[in-house]
């Protein structure tokens, strides 16, 4: 299995860098900081396993959409391409005892969590080997023994869920939290604003990562949200909020920590608001009539893989050979993956009824 | 059977420490039914969890809490409010255990006190049971006496499916014997409540005290009607009312929401495809009429099904 690897013990942990840039500056950031957010003390191994994850998700995806085109996955098909850095820098922060839940655009946390590339082809493509059995699709990813609870597909759905997943480890008296991911969509959900309010009244292990890639499906943020700036919404709910620099992996991961810490010392949940973009449309057939290509041009420069490339290459003496050969090794994953996703066969049509209730 | 189902829930709690309920003012006030009065001193409120009034929350949160192991009892305070949780419900609740291939369990209680009849109006006095009732995934059940919901309740707790346990309110006075002992009652099996030989009345909740009465006053007229209690409606179990039906040949359908699309509609239709031969009349449903519930007492009462009502169908079959 290439896509899982340890976590490395976590690096000591320094007072957070300077002055927070407000979501405002990241968006229009002329360059990214490569070494934002303490990358200094993340060891030069955890970067290339970071980066090693986030090409993976990046040819996973490029791979969903042409298995797309070429009639292989049916339904809808979101891709994280632009967002990876959050799946990978946030979830390389968790602790054993955590969980991750998610929205429909969950390749990327699938494939974060350490599900393997194969199973979770194979789910896009509807076969008895994927990992929920071809019953749920791309919106429908799972991996319980990982705690990885799900994609869901209703905007806001799985908020409370997420909230009552950490009831259950706050009830039993554990150290884990949540990481419950939505998009900036979902804010504007009754069931955002119910749980946060839930969560915050009974100090719920959660922290809440809104992935702000600018626009709900097509409606920019500021067309939909009374206010663009998600973390005010989170101080209506008196919970202590953050914004990250979605593209940088290393920011990611070290306010993911510091969220998760405070967290684990009693201080109830957690808000962060991760700047980010999605470079694709929001689903396959997008006219993308909605945003300029000006627009997209700009946030491909800050293209999260190029930003922790210009990291490793400028900082951490890595060639360009090394990463290549990341490359080239990720290839060969995502071409056994699509082989055995092809070669599995589709669940058989008497197991229809199967799974509807536990006891029958 | 409010007694019966405060008893349930405090035996299930002492047994199992993964139980606990939730809910809108069921802990310091004492719910407002009563239900779990002195839960809160008792249990505490880790286990007793008074929640804000967010049905959205309450439903989702229970339901995350049992896919992670707990046997959350979250109760609406009625099942009016449960519609704002109605995707918590259908779309999560029911759905996780199908759409993950069997990877994630949701073992909750949803309880829901509903029915009509006290003069709450339009949107407090739903019997929208069936709505519950018309989606796979979901255990829907409805007892009408106090020794079915005691044991149908612990039963429900320890399902490891979702279930949707629903209360006539109306049903909460009902008497009735409860053993001393622990038993359980099935979620999945109906019930015979009377023996008889002329017509079928097959029912649930608040249809079975009504379909008694009517008993009652046919009896006295000569006319035996055998009666069959659902008690759940997901799964639907109608082995009883098949067998008495092809005793009798004749049926007549009581439920307290509106007919339209209704369980008599289902139980109609079954019976046909089923057992078509035995069919000595065509088969009535006495139900709630198609109309908002208005606030008026007896123009609310005239909307409702009655005693006067069954046998007037009873009649009707004969």
């Amino acid at each position: 299995m290439a896509t899982t690897k340890k976590k490395k013990a976590a690096p000591k942990t320094k007072k957070a860098a300077s002055k927070e840039l407000t979501a405002e500056e990241i968006r229009h950031a002329d360059e990214r900081e490569v070494g934002v957010g303490r990358a200094g003390d993340i060891p030069r191994e955890n970067l290339m396993d970071w980066y090693r994850q986030m090409v993976l998700i990046r040819k996973f995806e490029q791979s969903c959409s042409e298995q797309y085109q070429l009639g292989k996955i049916g339904g809808f098909l979101h891709l994280y391409i632009g967002q990876e850095a959050i799946a990978v820098g946030s979830i390389a922060a968790r602790g054993a005892n955590d969980h991750v839940i998610t929205a429909y655009r969950d390749h990327g946390h699938a494939l974060a969590v350490g599900s393997e590339t194969g199973p979770v082809m194979a789910e896009l493509m509807g076969k008895v080997t994927g990992v929920s059995g071809g019953r749920g699709g791309s919106m429908h990813l799972c991996d319980v023994p990982r705690r990885f609870w799900g994609g869901y597909a209703v905007v806001g759905g799985h908020v409370p869920l997420g909230a009552g997943i950490a009831l259950a480890e706050q009830y039993k008296g554990t150290d884990g939290a949540v990481l419950c991911y939505m998009g900036d969509g979902s804010t504007n959900i009754g069931y955002f604003h119910e749980s946060l309010n839930l969560a915050k009244v009974w100090n719920l292990p959660v922290v809440w990562i809104v992935e702000n890639n600018q626009y709900g499906m097509g409606t920019a943020v500021d067309r939909a949200s009374a206010t663009p700036e998600m973390v005010t919404k989170a101080s209506g709910y008196d919970m202590e909020a953050h914004v990250v620099d979605g593209m940088s992996v290393c920011d990611v991961y070290w306010k993911t920590t510091d969220a998760l810490k405070r967290v684990r010392a009693g201080e109830g949940p957690q808000f962060l608001e991760m700047i980010t973009y999605r470079f694709e449309g929001h689903s396959m057939g997008d006219p993308l009539r909605y945003r300029s290509k000006e627009e997209v041009v700009k946030w491909r420069d800050d293209d999260p893989i190029g930003v922790i490339e210009r990291r490793l290459i400028e900082q951490e003496n890595c060639t360009q050979e090394e990463l290549d050969a990341i490359d080239d090794q990720v290839e060969v994953e995502m071409a056994a993956a699509v082989k055995f996703a092809d070669e599995s066969p589709e669940p058989g049509l008497d197991t229809l009824y199967d799974h509807i209730f536990v006891e029958n | 059977m409010r007694q019966a189902l405060s008893d349930a829930l405090r035996e299930e709690m002492l047994r199992d420490e993964n139980v606990f309920i939730m809910g809108e003012e069921i802990g310091v006030w004492g719910g407002t039914y009563a239900v779990t009065r002195g839960f809160y001193d008792e249990f505490g409120e880790r286990r007793v969890r008074d929640t804000p009034i967010s049905e959205m929350a309450i439903g989702g949160a229970a339901a995350g809490a049992a896919m992670n192991g707990l046997r959350p009892v979250a109760e609406f305070m009625t099942i009016n409010f449960a519609f704002v949780a109605f995707d918590a419900i259908i779309n999560h609740a029911a759905k996780v255990h199908y759409m993950f291939n069997g990877n994630i369990k949701c073992p909750v209680v949803f309880r829901a006190p509903g029915g009509g009849g006290r003069q709450l109006g339009a949107t407090h006095s739903h019997t929208p049971d069936v709505i519950f009732a018309h989606f796979p995934g979901l255990r829907v059940v409805s007892p009408a006496t106090p020794y079915d919901a005691k044991g149908m309740l612990k039963s429900a707790i320890r399902s490891d499916d979702p279930v949707m346990f629903i209360e006539h309110a109306t049903l909460y006075q009902e008497r009735g014997e409860v053993p001393e002992e622990e038993y359980l009652v099935p979620l999945d099996k109906s019930d015979k409540k009377r023996d008889g030989s002329d017509v079928t009345i097959v029912t649930y909740a608040q249809g079975l005290p009504v379909s008694m009465e009517a008993a009652d006053k046919l009896s006295k007229e000569g006319i035996e009607v055998e009666i069959i209690d659902l008690r759940s409606l997901q799964p639907l179990d109608l082995s009883l009312a098949l067998e008495s039906f092809k005793k009798t040949n004749k049926a007549v359908v009581v439920e307290e929401g509106h007919g339209t699309y209704g369980i008599g509609a289902e139980i109609v239709a079954q019976i046909q495809e089923h057992a078509f031969d035995y069919l000595d009349a065509p088969i009535k449903r006495v139900a709630q009429k198609q109309a908002p519930l208005p606030y008026a007492r007896e123009l609310e009462q005239s909307a409702l099904i009655n005693p006067d009502r069954v046998v007037a169908a009873v009649k009707e079959v004969l």
